[in-house]
C-alpha cells in the first residue's frame, strides 16, 4: 500500500477550535475531532494510511475515519509523498496586463524626514537631473497605461514623490486628460495620491473631491511621533503645519476613504496610542503601518524586539477588529484589512507583490521603473515611457524575484502570501531585489497566524462581515502605494 | 463535507469541486445547470471513453493516457470479474461502491480502500 503523509500546513486554534490553512491552496478548513486525530496520526512522517486509522480504530467508528481520510486526502491535507511540497517553477510571463502606473511627479521634497530612502538612504538614486515631470510626460504615461493595459477595463494611475502637491500643477491636467482618454477608450481609470500634507489647500481638496482621487496621508501619529521624524530641512516639525490641512481634507474629502500611513521605527513604535490618535481624535477611514526601509544600522531601524513589540500591539489591535466585525462594524486598520482580504480569497503568489508585472513606476524623466521606490536607480530602470519597456531586462527581474528562486522561503508556510517580501526593502537590507528579507520572517509568521485566527473567527461568528471584501475585490478597489 | 468544514472562499471551491452534483458528467455535452456546456467533460483527464479501468488515449491504446490504467479499476469491478486486483466486494467491502450509482457521475464518490 502507498504510504501518505501530511501535506503543507499550518495548524492553528481559534476560540477553542481547530483549523488549518493549507498549502499550496491557501485554503482554510475547520477540523472535527476525526480529522484532527487523522492529522496527528500522521505527524511523524510517512505511514500506511491503514495503519493510522486501525491505531484510531478503538476511538472512532470505521466510516468516519475513512470519510474524514478521504476528506483530507480530497482537500490536499494528505497526500503522496511526491506531491508533499509545491513551489510553483518560474515561467516567463509575456503579457501580463499594467493595471497600475505610478508617477513620481517630483522626487522632490519640502520635508526632510530624517529616515527618508528617497534622498539615499537606499543608495539607489543618483541626484536626478529632472526634478519635476512634465505635463508631456505624464500624458505619454496615460497612453502607456491605456495601451498595455489590454483588456482591463479599471486602470489605476497613482501620484507619488518626492512631495506629490509640489508637482500639483501636473497632477491636475494629469487627472483630467486621463479621464477624458479613459472615456474615449472605453475603460474606467482610478486615481490615487500619496502626500505628506503640508501643501494641501481648499482648492486642491477641492479637486481631490470632485475627481474622487484616493488620498493617502503619510503621517507617524501625534505630534511628539510625527515632529521626531517627519521635519522640516531646518529640523522643525510639520505637525502643526498639517492637523489642520489634514481636518479640512477629512472633513470635505468624501467621495472616496482617506487613509493614513505611518512608518514605524525604533523610537516610534506606539502603534495604540498612533491608532487612536489618527482614528478618534483626528478621524482617518483607515491606518495602515509600515516599519521603516533601511539598513541594520541606523539608530532607527527595528530589531528583533522591536518587532515582538509591533507584534504585541498588532494583536491587540486584532482583537479589537475582531470584536467590531463580530458585530457587523468596521475599525479601519488596514494592515488586518488587507491580510483578511488574501486569506478570505485564498491568495497564493509566487511574486511578492506586482511590480515588474501589473505595476510599474515612473520617474519624472519618463524613465520605467520596477515600482515607484526604484525610479531614477540606474540599475533598475526598464525603458523609457517613450520608447518602451525594456522586456528582456523586465524578465531578468521577474525571474530573479520569483519565489522559485527564494530557497529560504521553501519551507515556510507563509510564503504564498509573503513571497519574501519588499523588493526594495530587500534591496536595501541585502544588496539584491531577489534576496528573501529574512529579518522580518518571525515577524511575518507570528502576524499571519494572528489574521489566521482572527479571520476564522470572524468567519464562524459573523461570515456576511466577508461579503465587504468580496465587494472590495469585485469593484477592483486601488491600493494605495506605499511610501 | 461531513467532518471538514470549508471557512474561506477557496476552502469553498475546493468543497464545490468535490461535491458538485452533476457538475462533472464523463462525456456529457448538453447544458448543465444554468449555463450551457459546450466541451464534453473527460473526468480523467485525456481519454476518449468513459469506462473507469478501460480508457484508452486518442490512438486507440493506452500509452498517451495522463494516468496509468491501473489507477482505476472500477470497470474491472462492474463488468468483469477480478477479484485479485480489486476491493473484494464479497467478503471484506460489499460497500465498496454504494455511493457510486452512476460511474460516469459519481466516480470520485467510489471509496477509497485500505487492504
Amino acid at each position: 500500500m502507498t504510504e501518505l503523509q501530511l501535506a503543507e500546513m499550518k495548524r492553528f486554534t481559534a476560540d477553542g477550535k481547530e483549523y488549518a490553512f493549507l498549502i499550496p491552496s491557501s485554503s482554510v478548513v475547520g477540523l472535527d475531532e476525526v480529522t484532527g486525530a487523522i492529522l496527528e496520526g500522521f505527524k511523524d512522517g510517512p505511514r500506511n494510511p491503514a495503519a493510522v486509522l486501525e491505531t484510531l480504530s478503538g476511538h472512532f467508528n470505521h466510516d468516519d475515519l475513512v470519510d474524514g481520510l478521504s476528506e483530507l486526502h480530497q482537500v490536499g491535507a494528505i497526500t503522496a509523498p511526491e506531491h508533499a511540497v509545491t513551489i510553483p517553477p518560474y515561467r516567463q510571463q509575456k503579457d501580463a496586463p499594467l493595471s497600475t502606473l505610478v508617477l513620481n511627479v517630483t522626487n522632490k521634497c519640502n520635508l526632510s524626514c530624517k529616515y527618508c530612502y528617497e534622498y539615499g538612504e537606499d543608495k539607489l538614486a543618483a541626484p536626478a537631473a529632472t526634478r519635476f515631470m512634465d505635463e508631456s510626460t505624464a500624458f505619454e504615461s496615460v497612453e502607456f497605461l491605456l495601451k498595455r493595459g489590454g483588456h482591463l477595463p479599471r486602470l489605476t494611475l497613482t501620484f507619488f514623490g518626492g512631495e506629490t502637491l509640489l508637482n500639483f500643477k501636473v497632477v491636475r491636467a494629469t487627472v483630467e486628460y486621463a479621464r477624458r482618454r479613459a472615456r474615449e477608450s472605453d475603460k474606467k481609470i482610478d486615481f490615487s495620491l500619496t502626500t505628506n500634507a503640508t501643501l494641501l489647500t481648499d482648492e486642491i481638496i477641492g479637486f481631490l473631491t470632485e475627481n474622487h482621487v484616493g488620498v493617502t496621508i503619510s503621517i507617524d501619529g501625534p505630534k511628539e511621533f510625527q515632529d521626531r521624524f517627519r521635519t522640516y530641512s531646518n529640523g522643525a516639525g510639520s505637525y502643526d503645519q498639517i492637523l489642520p490641512r489634514i481636518k479640512s481634507l477629512l472633513k470635505n474629502h468624501r467621495t472616496r476613504p482617506v487613509g493614513a500611513r505611518v512608518t514605524l521605527t525604533s523610537q516610534v513604535m506606539d502603534v495604540i496610542r498612533i491608532f487612536d490618535h489618527l482614528t478618534d481624535e483626528i478621524g482617518f477611514y483607515e491606518v495602515g503601518f509600515a516599519p521603516v526601509t533601511t539598513s541594520a544600522n541606523t539608530l532607527y531601524s527595528i530589531g528583533t524586539s522591536g518587532f515582538d513589540s509591533m507584534l504585541e500591539q498588532f494583536t491587540k489591535l486584532g482583537a479589537r477588529y475582531l470584536e467590531k466585525a463580530a458585530r457587523g462594524e468596521y475599525l479601519g486598520f488596514s494592515n488586518m484589512s488587507d491580510s483578511l482580504q488574501e486569506i478570505h480569497t485564498g491568495v497564493t503568489k509566487s511574486y511578492a507583490c506586482g511590480a515588474g508585472l501589473g505595476l510599474l513606476g515612473v520617474s519624472p524623466s519618463g524613465d520605467i521603473a520596477l515600482c515607484h521606490r526604484f525610479v531614477d536607480s540606474a540599475d533598475h530602470k526598464l525603458g523609457n515611457i517613450r520608447t518602451g519597456v525594456d522586456e528582456q531586462k523586465r524578465h531578468e527581474f521577474n525571474e530573479r524575484t520569483h519565489l522559485a528562486n527564494k530557497v529560504e522561503c521553501h519551507t515556510c508556510w507563509v510564503r504564498g502570501m509573503c513571497s519574501g517580501g519588499c523588493y526594495h526593502e530587500a534591496q536595501v537590507r541585502y544588496g539584491d531585489i531577489g534576496h528573501a528579507n529574512l529579518h522580518y520572517c518571525d515577524w511575518i509568521r507570528g502576524w499571519t497566524e494572528v489574521c489566521l485566527q482572527t479571520y476564522a473567527e470572524i468567519a464562524e461568528k459573523n461570515p456576511s462581515f466577508f461579503e465587504r471584501f468580496d465587494e472590495r475585490q469585485g469593484k477592483g478597489e486601488p491600493r494605495y502605494a506605499s511610501s | 463535507m461531513r467532518h471538514l468544514r470549508a471557512i474561506n472562499r477557496k476552502a469553498r471551491r475546493i468543497e464545490q469541486l468535490m461535491t458538485a452534483n452533476g457538475d462533472v458528467y464523463a462525456m456529457y455535452q448538453g447544458p448543465v445547470g444554468g449555463g450551457q456546456q459546450t466541451t464534453p467533460r473527460y473526468p480523467m483527464g485525456c481519454s476518449l471513453v468513459f469506462s473507469p479501468g478501460w480508457e484508452v488515449d486518442s490512438a486507440g491504446g493506452t500509452a498517451g493516457l495522463c494516468q496509468p490504467v491501473e489507477r482505476d479499476l472500477y470497470d474491472c469491478y462492474v463488468t468483469c470479474f477480478w477479484p485479485a486486483q480489486v476491493p473484494d466486494h464479497l467478503n471484506n467491502y460489499p460497500d465498496w461502491t454504494k455511493k457510486c450509482g452512476a460511474a460516469a457521475k459519481d466516480w470520485r464518490n467510489i471509496d477509497l480502500v485500505f487492504p
